[in-house]
């Protein structure tokens, strides 16, 4: 039997959030975390936390399983089960709704910040704008990023200034718009990053490239948009 | 765009490149004094080595350095720690006070180490 050990907080009904011990048959098997998490719904149904498509794809079930963030649906406990014990959290810095399940206004407000779209200021040409591969091959490792939040909620700095620090996943999407052959409004969102909270407050721990569950890497990406920086205003 | 009127630069373009000069120059400080002080010092060869106006520049140049560098890390300790967010509106008044204290130390420091070098 699996202890599994879950943050549940209901604001309708608990004065403060509180640690709810279950036990847990996988039968032996090295299931998903989300597996587990459905069968600790099966016998609760009150046990909230998000979940779609159930293969890394969607980005909805990120939560922090035994202190790490990551995509529950993709994770098995033998990567993160030590002495059978698993302990579920919700995302770390963010308000909790309830149980597992957090407010990412937050996140996607500093998203929004960084105008995730192309913009280009010049007459949209008959059929489409056209990129070298070269071009194109720049914009890998940025363009898979599925906005889960598992690495702005284990970055220190977007703990403390979630307002202000645009956090490692709204960077990593900054660069892939800097890095897009295709945009024109380079000058200008750079313009909008040099202050000393948006990118400055990276402090380069890497805890973001420690659990992204899609491999990606923000603080190389932050190193870029500082190098950019760099080269304008010097 | 974040508005911040108490950083060192008031831009992180360049505190962060002050940080990172200033921290080269002090690691060079250090490394040369720490090199006299491993071939042996007494008072007499301290003193001269301090005399000499080229070491009275360079350690200004630490001094102010280590101003600069203190004040950008302390800032952004402040603004991390001390805020609205985590303490409630207190943390501003805190904040405030806190930069205006480290602000006073880096201050008595830089001319306490003019006075030794050229008092």
């Amino acid at each position: 039997m699996l202890q599994v050990s879950i943050y549940r907080y209901n604001p309708e009904t608990d004065s403060e959030p509180y640690m709810q011990e279950v036990q847990v048959d996988t039968g032996g098997k090295d299931l998903m975390v989300l597996d587990v998490m459905e069968m600790i719904k099966a016998q609760d149904a009150t046990f909230s936390y998000r979940r779609s498509c159930r293969e890394g794809v969607c980005g909805s079930d990120g939560v922090n399983m035994n202190g790490v963030n990551g995509l529950a649906c993709i994770t098995p406990l033998s990567e993160r089960v030590s002495d059978n014990k698993l302990v579920l959290r919700p995302l770390p810095g963010l308000p909790v709704i309830r149980d597992l399940v957090v407010d990412m206004s937050l996140f996607y407000a500093q998203y929004e910040k960084i105008e995730p779209y192309l913009q280009n200021d010049t007459p949209a040409p008959a059929i489409e704008r056209l990129q070298s591969p070269e071009d194109r091959a720049r914009l890998d490792g940025l363009y898979e990023c599925i906005l889960c939040a598992c690495c702005s909620t284990s970055c220190p700095s977007f703990w403390w200034n979630p307002d202000r620090f645009i956090g490692p996943a709204g960077l990593l999407q900054a660069y892939r718009f800097l890095a897009d052959s295709r945009d024109t409004a380079t000058d200008a969102r750079l313009s909008k990053l040099d202050d000393p909270f948006s990118v400055f407050r990276c402090h380069g721990i890497q805890n973001c490239v420690n659990v992204c569950p899609k491999g990606l890497n923000p603080t190389r990406a932050i190193g870029h948009i500082r190098n950019m920086l760099l080269a304008r205003a010097t | 765009m974040v508005t911040a009127v108490t950083s060192f630069g008031r831009s992180g373009l360049s505190d962060w490149l002050v940080q990172r000069v200033s921290g080269v120059i002090l690691l060079a400080w250090f490394l040369c004094v720490g090199a006299s002080l491993l071939g042996g010092v007494d008072y007499a060869s301290w003193k001269a080595m301090f005399e000499h106006t080229a070491m009275k520049i360079f350690t200004l140049l630490a001094i102010l350095s280590l101003a600069a560098h203190a004040w950008i890390g302390m800032w952004s300790v402040g603004t991390d720690y001390l805020t609205q967010r985590l303490m409630g509106p207190v943390g501003n008044v805190l904040r405030l006070a806190f930069q205006i204290a480290c602000s006073l130390v880096v201050f008595v420091y830089v001319i306490w180490g003019i006075q030794i070098l050229w008092g």
